[in-house]
């Protein structure tokens, strides 16, 4: 078996005294769709981001096809790779179409990189219409979309989606899990995604791993995952709800 | 012989001052660091380049032309306030124009572009940290400092020299205007006389403290928007603090400057 394309070993990450990553051991293989779940704030996007290089890890390592993430590694990993942020992070001094094609922009003529953006606002949903307008100018979750488009224009090997479907209808949040699925399985390609949402973890998951505390509480497959154990993977697959205390709970009354 | 064990309660100004001292080189060097690599980062655009150039150097004209008109006018009125206790309201036109070029076109019209430069490039690089928009060029294999940083450098190098040459220019017309329409100056003697006493160097050397400028205010509304804190208050303080950076560095930058051109 080839090296995972993506490897951390004990990554720790505090903010101050807030330990938020506390040894997390993760691996991702070539081509397989990684889904990692747990409460909010736990650490998820910080994740992703030390992975990245975004934030510097205080401890443990990132190996990226088997290597250790020097900033030369990193670079090399990134001209093949797509991120869409949790808040979509679209250029809002560029149009949509220049947000979406541009990393094309740098290897293709603009019109023929305009058509092709066009083309992946198609698959996310969104008309020509949208191309010419500024990201200030569209809604929470066309900004999402657009951000996906644009973390999937140059068909990159490698994919993060923060939250692709947390502000989208049901509907809009069914197809952009097809669309993710289908980029895996049809294109190849690796992905880790963060969401909150089980019906994404079921389209899109080959493997699921639950963060919790800063550390990897549980991973598996998804018929793993309706079988287990761990009563808080349970309570979270079947979205039980947290128990705040007394004030908190009166809504549920009668 | 023995030695006290450092009290870490008593002050020690020795030590204290050595710390503040290590510190500022340290975010002397840092902002060197910053610089240099920011003038010199790959992935050059000529698109970019232009945009800045627009936003810098065109759209600060009008600011730096009233500054330099009003300065140029005032000046005359209190030169020949000044110069008519020793009957020497002549040199009203000479002292308009060097003091024109060689002090105050540059140092106002940097401060000038200090106040609507520095901020705006504070604010939105700040801003486009906190949004994450940084985060995302660099996930797109984009050098932030060669994209943001570099051409709004080389912008303000090249077109605050630019627009001091204007400036130096329209203020000795305000010097003109006064001296024409209230000090009995005729237009050709005026003019004669501001031409006169002025000498290559003293342009050039304001000229080149232009460019200086330029580059301490790209340099410090970069620096702070680079490195603003989280949120809508991260991106204020980012903003005042490289007004205020920009503001005192060109000040300081004038003396030094002053003091090897003309010394
Ligand atoms: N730059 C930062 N400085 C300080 N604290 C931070 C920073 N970034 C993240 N945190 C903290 O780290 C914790 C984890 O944040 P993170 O954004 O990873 O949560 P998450 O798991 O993605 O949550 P959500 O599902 O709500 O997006 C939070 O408590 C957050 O306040
Ligand atoms: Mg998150």
């Amino acid at each position: 078996m080839s090296a995972p394309v993506i490897e951390t070993r004990g990554l720790s990450k505090s903010f101050g005294a807030h330990k938020v990553l506390d040894g997390v051991h993760l691996g991702v293989a070539r081509g397989e769709s990684l889904v990692v779940i747990g409460g909010s704030g736990t650490g998820k996007s910080v994740l992703l981001r030390t992975i990245l290089g975004l934030e510097s890890a205080d401890a443990g390592e990132v190996l990226l096809d088997g290597e250790a993430a020097s900033p030369a590694v990193r670079a090399r990993f990134m001209r093949d790779f797509g991120m869409l942020f949790q808040n979509a992070a679209l250029f809002d001094s560029l149009p949509v179409w220049r947000n979406v094609a541009f990393r094309l922009l740098r290897v293709m003529p603009a019109r023929q990189a305009r058509a092709r953006a066009v083309e992946r606002l198609a698959r996310v949903g969104l008309g020509p219409e949208v191309a010419d307008r500024m990201p200030a100018d569209l809604s929470g979750g066309m900004r999402k979309r657009v951000g996906l488009a644009r973390a999937i224009a140059a068909d990159p090997s490698v994919i993060f989606f923060d939250e692709p479907t947390t502000g989208l209808d049901p509907q809009r949040a069914a197809a952009i899990n097809l669309l993710i699925r289908g980029i895996v399985t049809e294109a190849g390609a690796t992905a880790i995604t963060i969401t909150h949402d089980m019906t994404s973890v079921r389209t899109i998951a080959d493997r699921v791993a639950l963060l919790d505390q800063g550390r990897v509480r549980w991973q598996g497959s998804v018929a793993q995952m309706d079988e287990a154990f761990d009563p808080m993977l349970r309570a979270f697959v079947r979205g039980e709800p947290l128990d705040w205390g007394p004030l908190a709970g009166q809504g549920r009354q009668g | 012989m023995t030695r006290a064990a450092p009290n870490p309660f008593r002050p020690d100004p020795v030590r204290a001052t050595g710390r503040a001292t290590l510190a500022l080189l340290r975010g002397i060097g840092a902002v060197a660091i910053f610089a240099a690599r920011g003038l010199a980062a790959p992935g050059f655009s000529p698109r970019l380049l232009a945009e800045q150039l627009l936003r810098i150097g065109w759209l600060s004209l009008p600011v730096v032309g009233l500054t330099a008109l009003f300065t140029g006018a005032a000046l005359a009125l209190q030169i020949n306030a000044g110069g008519e206790r020793f009957q020497a309201g002549d040199v009203v036109p000479a002292i308009v124009a060097i003091g024109m070029v060689r002090e105050l076109g540059p140092v106002l019209g940097g401060l000038m572009v200090a106040a609507r430069v520095a901020s705006s490039i504070a604010a939105e690089i700040g801003s486009m940290r906190v949004t994450e928009q940084i985060d995302a060029l660099v996930t797109l294999s984009t050098d932030p400092m060669g994209w943001l940083v570099t051409p709004r450098l080389w912008a303000a190098i090249l077109s605050v020299p630019v627009l001091v040459g204007v400036g130096d220019t329209i203020g000795i017309m305000g010097g003109w205007l006064i001296g024409t329409t209230t000090l009995g100056f005729t237009s050709q003697a005026y003019l004669a006389n501001s031409w006169a006493y002025l000498e290559t160097w003293d342009v050039v050397s304001g000229l080149l403290k232009g460019a200086a400028f330029g580059g301490i205010v790209a340099l410090a509304g970069c620096w702070f928007g680079m490195n603003a804190g989280r949120g809508a208050a991260g991106v204020g303080r980012a903003t005042t603090n490289a007004v205020v950076a920009a503001s005192v560095g060109i000040l300081a930058a004038n003396f030094i400057l002053t003091g090897l051109f003309f010394t």
